[in-house]
């Protein structure tokens, strides 16, 4: 098969996902659980990101056992997490035949100059970016979906907003600039000038772009979406909640129904209590995760 | 002339855009009534899971299948061939399809199969296969000895994405049901008309 295939099929992969919320799991039980409230999607990995927070040390790739496991208990597709640089993890998820792989910063970097060459692989891979730049520079890579970073594990959704903000208004920008501009752009984003120009063409991301990070209620996936992302994924917000059920269910409606403040409203009734959540700001700047990738 | 499309989840925009740029006025549906005065209606890709609970609790499924039964030509894409299948939650064409047929996404593929004696591309993505269908279900392609594209009465079913490709093949099909069943509805108008003269 062409690259160029395989680049429809692994972006048009993520598009099928648009609108819907990707949810982190760590037992075929939560699985199914977020497969029946309606996630399109799950992300398969040993411990939610705000315990990796909590029990600190190295974060690896999960367990081949673990996402076996989850694999055969849901028919919607799944992802896992690999190291940013790890390219022998991607390999042996690959060889897993995992639908997606996150090359992500909730783990432990294994180079910190280097992401994985996903031109590589035939499987598709999901990169985190903070801005524009970063993100041109995965999908450079050959990162076929983009998601904004946020401040995984903190059920604070500030980081989300800032990223997608900064995304969204760089691609206003950007597109509202005469073609010779354009170069000291690239130049000043640090992103591949094919790309930038692609972006400026399209008036959005060349690939689909969800929101992550620190998204713990309904009215945080609709805030994410009336800001422009394609999608969200929740990690700690789910699980880490008194019910998850109902809030996973909850969060699903306000991400399709993200305009309609009165179904948010009605969705957010009697959730009981989210995710205790931390405040990023009095937080020592060596915890965040955000800054991990380049 | 307005197609709506089913927008609770999906590659929504990707349809849209597919219509724009025939021309088409394409209307995104996420509640009853925003169905009414359309005069097609396209189940996207996505996830069917996902799709099925939320036709329940937007209170579009009872509509929708009204409107399948009146007569309206609704065409199915990937998850939408699940939800119109007898199993899925719309049952509206007599055919048994298995979701995620071809298995994890890398045996996602894109094959060329013919329709209409014509080549034409068709991108699988953890697609479905058509296993069954009853013998009044016009099959309109096969590939590899699969179903990937039928027609029962005013529904369309393609285990395919057309709107990730620029072909129309699919979408002129589409376009005839739409026309034959709009001739029918007026002739059938016409019709009463002349009972009611009659009547007078």
């Amino acid at each position: 098969m062409s690259d160029k295939d395989r680049r429809v099929l692994n972006r048009g992969l993520a598009q099928m996902l648009k609108g819907g919320v990707i949810m982190d799991v760590t037992t075929p039980e939560h699985a199914k659980i977020a497969e029946e409230a309606g996630a399109v999607a799950v992300m398969a990995l040993e411990k939610i990101p705000a315990d990796i927070r909590a029990s600190g040390g190295v974060a690896r790739m999960s367990d081949p056992a673990m996402i076996k496991a989850i694999k055969k208990a849901v028919s919607i597709p799944v992802m896992a997490k690999v190291r940013i640089g790890h390219f022998v993890e991607a390999q042996i998820l690959e060889a897993l035949e995992i639908d997606y792989i996150d090359e992500s910063e909730v783990l432990t970097p294994a180079d910190e100059e280097n992401h994985i060459d996903k031109h590589l692989f035939k499987i598709p891979f999901v990169c985190g970016c903070r801005d524009l730049g970063e993100a041109l520079r995965r999908i450079g890579e050959g990162a076929s979906m983009i998601r904004t970073k946020g401040e995984a594990g903190t059920g604070n959704v500030v980081e989300a907003v800032r990223h997608m903000r900064a995304v969204i208004s760089q691609i206003s920008r950007l597109a509202s600039m005469k073609d010779d501009e354009v170069y000291a752009f690239a130049k000043e984003l640090r992103a591949p000038l094919d790309l930038v120009f692609e972006t400026k063409k399209l008036g959005r991301l060349p690939v689909v772009n969800f929101a992550a990070g620190g998204i713990a209620t309904p009215a945080d996936a609709a805030l994410m979406m009336q800001l422009g992302a394609d999608g969200v994924f929740v990690g700690s917000g789910i699980f880490k909640s008194q019910d998850p059920k109902a809030r996973a269910r909850a969060i699903v409606e306000a991400t399709t129904h993200f305009n309609d403040p009165k179904i948010i409203a009605k969705v957010s009734e009697g959730l009981g209590d989210a995710m205790k959540g931390v405040d990023i700001a009095t937080m020592p700047k060596e915890q965040l995760i955000s800054t991990r990738g380049w | 002339m307005i197609i709506g499309i089913l927008g609770l989840q999906g590659d929504v925009a990707e349809h849209i855009t597919y219509l724009c740029l025939q021309g088409i006025v394409a209307r995104v549906i996420k509640k009853p009534h925003e169905l009414e005065g359309i005069e097609g209606l396209i189940i996207p890709g996505g996830e069917s899971t996902t799709i099925s609970k939320l036709l329940v609790s937007s209170g579009l499924l009872q509509p929708i299948k009204a409107l399948i039964d009146e007569g309206l030509p609704v065409w199915g894409t990937c998850a939408g061939v699940i939800l119109l299948s007898q199993e899925g939650l719309l049952e509206s064409a007599p055919v048994k399809a298995t979701r995620n047929a071809y298995g994890a996404q890398i045996h996602s593929f894109i094959g060329h199969g013919k329709i209409a004696g014509k080549i034409t591309p068709m991108v699988f993505i953890r697609a479905p296969k058509i296993e069954w269908l009853s013998p009044d279900v016009e099959v309109l392609s096969t590939l590899d000895g699969n179903i990937v594209a039928a027609r029962h009465k005013n529904i369309l079913l393609t285990a395919f994405h057309p709107e990730l490709t620029k072909d129309c093949t699919i979408l002129d099909i589409f376009l005839e049901m739409i026309a034959a069943q709009k001739s029918k509805s007026k002739s059938s108008q016409i019709q009463n008309t002349r009972l009611q003269a009659n009547a007078l």
